[in-house]
């Protein structure tokens, strides 16, 4: 719902790594998104058509790298995937867990000449 | 050539949240960022947290909608300093925003800020405004499913205040279960009963607020 303002932050941290880097296009951005931030990837291609233009990161592929909701049971310790929103330990069938991961929203790497 | 980045997306929010804390430090203001999906009661239960504190603490109120003035115009009838901002579009407050707000409001006689986030159960939570803890309000009539819903909500939260219990006699809510579903995902956030209507529970919610100050 929010892909406006996360594409602008993007192209702003992309911009500025490529400028420390001293690249002269940026052609691929290898982002990291877990399933619970929401951002809809489509939506982001969509919003980076528009900003990145006249940029050097005009034209620039985006690879999505997703990542699944995980949680760990308080109880017994096991780490497993939550699906469908059932956040219920598959194991000893206890209800505290706490998240590990699935809330990432970060540029991992890009790739520039 | 690949250039490692590692950073996250919002990172330039989040330093700019950093800023706002460090300044709300500086003044000794305790904030709170009120969040809920649209009619949960959020300019509700911050006129009732107003009229039950205002003679003993001093507040101010930030206003984030979409458009209009309508909710800053009720706090203001309460005496107490208000901005409104509008976000254009734009689905939550972001810290750049609240930063600007902090400029109009006089932080030197303000011990409590209340910040109404815009009206959704998604988007807000990505977004650091600079506040000391994260109010979430879900009213009756959403339905206790919520939880399972938009758990990154429910599970940042510090309290979380149910509201419109009057209500409960028409909806389905299951309480317990809603408990339950809660500490499930969320072990510290305090959580809260009340109406903004009859006013059941606002006693205990304000004393929870007023222990945040000053700290």
């Amino acid at each position: 719902m929010h892909e406006l303002a996360v594409t602008q932050s993007m192209v702003n941290l992309v911009l500025e790594e490529a400028r420390k880097g001293n690249a002269r296009k940026v052609k691929k951005i290898n982002l990291v998104l877990g399933e619970l931030s929401g951002v809809v990837g489509e939506c982001v291609e969509f919003y980076f058509g528009l900003m990145s233009k006249d940029t050097i990161a005009e034209g620039a592929a985006i690879s999505f790298s997703t990542v699944s909701t995980q949680a760990r049971c308080r109880q017994c310790a096991k780490v497993f995937e939550v699906k469908e929103s059932d956040w219920v330990c598959p194991e000893c069938h206890s209800v505290g867990v706490d998240l590990v991961a699935g809330n990432e929203l970060f540029v991992e790497s890009i790739e520039v000449e | 050539m690949e250039i490692k980045v590692l950073k996250d997306i919002l990172s330039a929010n989040d330093q700019m949240a950093e800023r706002n804390r460090a300044l709300l430090d500086s003044k000794k203001v305790t904030v709170l960022n009120i969040m809920s999906s649209p009619g949960s009661g959020k300019t509700s239960l911050i006129l009732e947290t107003i009229r039950a504190l205002k003679k003993q603490v001093r507040i101010g109120v930030i206003e984030g909608d979409i458009a209009s003035t309508i909710d800053a115009q009720k706090v203001g009838e309460e005496k107490v300093p208000v901005v409104q901002i509008n976000t254009g579009g734009e689905c939550h407050l972001e810290a750049g925003q609240v930063g600007r707000a902090l400029e109009s409001l006089p932080l030197d006689k303000i011990d409590l800020l209340l910040i109404e986030n815009v009206g959704n159960l998604v988007c807000p939570g990505e977004f650091k405004l600079g506040e000391d803890k994260k109010v979430l309000i879900l009213s009756v009539p959403e339905g206790d499913d919520k939880v399972h819903k938009y758990p990154l909500l429910f599970s940042m939260a510090d309290a979380i205040v149910v509201n419109k219990i009057d209500l409960l006699p028409y909806a389905r809510f299951d309480v317990p279960a809603f408990l339950k579903a809660v500490r499930g995902m969320n072990r510290r956030a305090r959580i809260f009963q009340v109406s903004c209507t009859t006013r059941k529970g606002i006693e205990e919610w304000t004393k929870w607020v007023t222990s945040n100050l000053g700290q």
